[in-house]
């Protein structure tokens, strides 16, 4: 189809300049773009697209929602084995490691701007989300978009009735133990503290501020031979203290991903470690004063917490038989739209991510988002912070999902009280590495 | 004594046989035939590098402690969700036979579960069991029970199998009621004469005669337990907590679709093909023929 249309569009502008301006209309060369985010945030990606698509004359984006990020992910799969791969493809962040070892499946955005001509600065971007989306040697492979990260959640009524100091949160988790105490004994809410992505909340991120390796050779940026290192003494530690917590009823353990979310608006726990991107909702649904706040940290293990990980998703380019240079030139347009200030600080103002340039931050900044929205820059101060370490760069681990899942069902072994935390991670570990193991294999070219 | 039509010539019969032998050529033959020989290779999730490796992916799986320990569950699951589904739907199937007012209407009520698509119907457990919101599960815990099925595999267990019985039980219900107006009441009759009472003519007379039904209903139990279950399992625990609740048929789905790892999810499908094969040539050569009516 867009073949014959790029033939009429040739054909008009051979025949008379006059129609020039209607041929063009016709010619749009038109992109699939498949993503994974429901309402109301399915909404916004599709305001994106329809404000690029009025913006010019020459490219059509087609958003099209294909379910969650797995369903999005296995989708493309076998869209690409079929020679039916959509141009455009949302994927999570933990999807990045299987992405890069696609090898001609995709065309790393470095690649598509140095073809196509499209001049688009890769510094603009902020290095928390460019570090996680590049290759070891700094080229960006796909491109930022809907990007957040783990923060604190907490209702401020529950901190004020039991006596805490309601404008400050705990800064380190001994504090946090103390308080969550309080709350309990205060009655402030049924559940003092609980989370929502354990894994990337409490392993993740946890890693990342205290420079802590999650794996070797770089958390997998330096290649397929990465091994976990989770079972280390201050990540059990970690774990040992939530097991405690659990145990003397001031944790509840929530459900994998992000299922414990729903215990935080309805006021059933008072501290919530999930995603900046909850605010949307936090914001419609919680009838109590809340506030956010930077994870906590353990200062035995450092004092001065560095920066935080992204997570949320990035948007991959997929290669097809039949794909031509104009369509990939539509890609290219496309992500520099969607990375100019105006459009990058509107969709951080609407959807609750992260700016992805320091344009968007700063056209924040100066027209007030943060006065208006108190807590908003929160996420973006804790990715910033500190000195950036191979350890608090991101992960590049294959078949992260797996993985995640896997430390996910030890911990909830040992919730059980089934395993201790050193047993939970030992296992994890062991786990996880076969799972890494075959990765390598597999993909060994 | 049968009846049999006979066709002139050989061209006919095939012909007429024809759309059906396409169908299932096309529609498992091929799918089936794909598996099989995926289960022989590794390949990544793109299939850009494909390996032969022979019976890798079937050794791997025998050796791994979390598919026999997969597969123990599916045979704790299969085993109680048919024990419990064909229990209740004979209790009831015996009530509903009495002579008793508005009997239609209990037997129409009783067959509607089966109507229930099985999201929808772990759903609803959900809002029975679930700790916080579920009504039970707040009684429960308000009750001093620690009840978290989210957290506790045994009551993670209980939950998938209750559900998943529950929807059962109107497909035992309908066989059985048809299997119990099947035996002669004269029969009954006789025995009532002779002065045996409820529980001794139902222990001679009606089970005994009811066995064809009962044969054939503990295959489709467990046929259903093993492989139609995917929808109440994946809506109530997704497997978990821990691998609580992760049978074979969810593990295919979590290998391949989730994990994309295609050798190893083909493999346990072909295992699952086996299982199915044998259970199907049990029904046939063994129920079939000894059951008598």
């Amino acid at each position: 189809m867009n073949r014959r249309h790029l033939l009429a569009g040739t054909a008009a502008l051979a025949a008379a300049p006059a129609v020039l301006r209607s041929a063009a209309a016709q010619a749009r060369t038109e992109v699939t773009f498949w993503h994974g985010l429901a309402n109301p945030l399915g909404l916004e990606v599709e305001r994106v697209c329809t404000k690029f698509n009025e913006s010019q004359t020459q490219y059509k984006v087609n958003p099209v929602f294909k379910g969650g990020y797995v369903e999005t992910l296995t989708s493309a799969v076998a869209a690409w084995r079929a020679g039916q791969a959509p141009h455009i493809v949302q994927m999570f962040e933990v999807g990045t490691g299987s992405m890069l070892a696609a090898g001609p499946a995709v065309k790393q955005v470095w690649q598509l701007f140095e073809e196509t001509g499209v001049a688009v600065d890769p510094e603009q971007y902020l290095p928390g989300v460019r570090g996680y989306y590049s290759t070891a040697d700094g080229k960006l492979a796909s491109m930022p978009f809907n990007s957040s990260t783990t923060v604190v959640w907490y209702n401020k009524d529950a901190f004020r009735k039991a006596g805490l100091n309601a404008d400050e949160f705990p800064k380190t988790w001994p504090e946090l133990v103390e308080a969550a105490r309080k709350l309990k004994a205060a009655n402030a809410t049924p559940t003092p503290v609980s989370t929502a992505w354990p894994t990337w909340a409490h392993f993740e991120q946890f890693s990342a501020i205290h420079d802590l390796s999650f794996s070797t050779l770089s958390n997998g940026f330096e290649g397929l031979g990465t091994e976990l290192k989770i079972n280390s003494p201050p990540h059990v530690r970690n774990l040992t203290r939530l097991l405690d917590m659990a145990k003397e009823g001031t944790f509840r353990y929530g459900g994998r991903d992000n299922a414990g979310e729903v215990l935080f608006p309805s006021g059933e726990a008072a501290v919530m470690f999930t995603s900046s991107g909850f605010r949307a909702r936090v914001s419609r649904e919680a009838k109590f004063d809340w506030g956010v706040a930077m994870l906590p940290n353990d200062p035995e293990v450092r004092a001065e917490p560095i920066n935080s990980v992204i997570g949320g998703a990035s948007l991959w380019v997929m290669t097809a038989p039949t794909r031509t240079p104009p369509e990939y030139k539509a890609v290219a347009e496309f992500f520099k739209f969607i990375s100019q200030p105006e459009n990058d600080a509107e969709w951080h103002q609407r959807t609750g991510y992260v700016p992805i340039t320091f344009g968007g931050f700063e056209l924040s900044k100066k027209q007030g988002f943060y006065e208006k929205n108190p807590g908003a820059d929160i996420p973006i101060l804790q990715l910033t912070r500190g000195t950036m370490t191979p350890n608090s760069r991101g992960f590049r681990l294959g078949r992260f999902v797996e993985i995640r899942n896997i430390i996910q069902e030890e911990m909830e072994k040992s919730l059980q009280g089934n395993q201790n935390a050193q047993q939970a991670l030992d296992s994890a570990v062991q786990r996880g590495n076969r799972v890494l193991r075959e990765f390598e294999r597999t993909n060994r070219t | 004594m049968q009846r049999r039509t006979l066709f002139e010539g050989r061209l006919l019969p095939y012909l007429l046989v024809a759309p059906q032998l396409l169908v299932t050529a096309i529609f498992f033959l091929w799918p089936a035939g794909q598996a099989v020989k995926a289960s022989f290779l590794r390949q990544d999730a793109f299939g850009i590098r494909t390996q032969f490796v022979w019976f890798e992916n079937f050794t791997a799986l025998f050796e791994d402690e979390l598919y026999r320990q997969s597969a123990w569950n599916t045979v704790i699951f299969a085993v109680c969700v048919t024990a419990l589904a064909m229990g209740i739907a004979l209790l009831f199937a015996v009530f509903a036979d009495r002579d008793i007012r508005a009997r239609g209407a209990y037997r129409t009520l009783m067959i509607w579960p089966y109507a229930i698509a099985p999201a929808v119907a772990a759903v609803l457990w959900i809002f029975l069991f679930h700790p916080q919101i579920g009504l039970f599960g707040r009684m429960l815990n308000n009750a001093g029970v620690h009840w978290d099925y989210k957290l506790n595999g045994t009551q993670a267990m209980m939950v998938v199998i209750a559900a998943s019985a529950w929807k059962q039980v109107s497909y035992n219900f309908i066989f059985f009621l048809a299997g119990l107006q099947s035996i002669p009441r004269a029969v009954i009759e006789a025995a009532q004469i002779d002065g045996a009472g409820a529980w001794r003519r139902f222990r001679t007379i009606t089970f005994p005669l009811l066995s064809p039904t009962t044969f054939f209903l503990i295959i489709v139990n467990v046929v259903y337990a093993c492989f139609d279950t995917f929808g109440v399992i994946h809506a109530l625990t997704q497997g978990g907590p821990g691998k609580a609740t992760e049978t074979l048929i969810y593990k295919v789905y979590v290998d391949g679709v989730v994990n994309l790892d295609l050798g190893s999810s083909s493999a346990q499908s072909v295992i699952l093909m086996a299982v199915v094969m044998i259970l199907t040539m049990i029904q046939f050569r063994f129920v079939e023929r000894r059951v008598h009516y």
